[in-house]
């Protein structure tokens, strides 16, 4: 049970080899990324795509390179609902942006 | 190392300083997000908002200054690589390898800057398109994550030095390569919200 003997060394993690194709999946994913700005995509599926791309950039970032998918899966749960929930209700404001354009001295 | 929990399991079976880093990294992330949930709130109220980074030359070199960062992630695993296998040489080149990448990232963002603040007259508080909105937040969100960048070379530069020394062990070197590896993270969407959306060919 509760005993403090969870000391297991952890070198249990990607290999050299995987951590090369993380950064080249990351590469590439910023070179579509800015070959979207080059075609000067409509505004809201360029935000779209821009979004969608950083968020798999950002996840490939954590799991790999910051280690967490070979960590317990109690700290992620400790870590990121949290952060993204608080992210989410700061979109909260984002209509009142659209409507600030209306109500402006005309 | 010792438990310091005396009889209690440890809940994330980590140690305490990445738990520490972990702790940050997410309060960070909240700040950081707020700086561009702020920047995209203005720029949505904003109709004639500024887009001044034409493709060649600006998003070019913004691009290479994500190369950079992206690198420097690489060379910082690879740091930690090394230093899990007990290589401490190795892991000092690294360490010096991704401090050459973000000093890289530094200098090619001040010249960015100087030529917004010289050639473009884009300042924290006037610029000519008239929206001072864009300088206010441009420089807070991108002078912000510069200042992490430097504080991250100065860190590793501090690691790497007592790495080399012969102290620090293995998880030192880990927590610096997260807070590292965040760095990299946040630009990941600065990069495309800030620049790629206003980019102009």
């Amino acid at each position: 049970m509760s005993e403090h003997t969870e000391q297991v060394e952890h070198i249990t993690s990607a290999t050299t080899k995987a951590f090369v194709y993380v950064w080249v999946a990351l590469l590439a994913m910023t070179g579509v990324e800015v070959l979207l700005a080059y075609e000067q995509v409509p505004t809201l599926i360029m935000l779209t795509a821009l979004l969608g791309l950083s968020i798999i950039k950002a996840a490939l970032i954590i799991a790999y390179f910051m280690h967490l998918k070979f960590e317990r899966l109690s700290l992620f749960l400790t870590l990121f609902p949290m952060l993204v929930l608080c992210i989410i209700l700061m979109l909260v404001f984002m209509p009142d942006s659209m409507r600030a354009l209306y109500m402006r001295v005309q | 190392m010792e438990s310091v929990w005396h009889g209690g399991a440890s809940p994330y079976s980590i140690g305490s300083k990445k738990l520490g880093m972990w702790l940050f990294i997410i309060s960070d992330a909240l700040t950081f997000s707020a700086l561009l949930m702020a920047y995209t709130y203005l720029r949505l109220s904003n109709p004639n908002w500024p887009k001044p980074f034409i493709f060649s030359p600006s998003i070019i070199f913004s691009s290479i200054m994500t190369f950079c960062l992206l690198s420097s992630s690489l060379t910082m695993v690879m740091a930690v690589h090394s230093m899990n296998h007990g290589n401490r040489k190795s892991t000092v080149r690294w360490i010096l390898a991704t401090m050459v990448g973000g000093l890289a990232f530094v200098i090619l963002h001040a010249s960015e800057w100087r030529h917004l603040i010289l050639d473009e007259h884009v300042t924290p508080f006037h610029n000519e398109w008239n929206v001072p909105l864009f300088g206010g937040t441009f420089f807070t969100l991108t002078g912000l994550h510069m200042t992490h960048v430097i504080i991250g070379v100065i860190y590793l530069g501090i690691i790497a030095f007592a790495v080399g020394r012969g102290k620090f062990k293995a998880e030192d070197v880990e927590v610096s390569g997260l807070y590292w590896h965040f760095v990299d993270l946040v630009w990941m969407f600065i990069f495309p919200l800030v620049y790629l959306m206003s980019a102009k060919v």
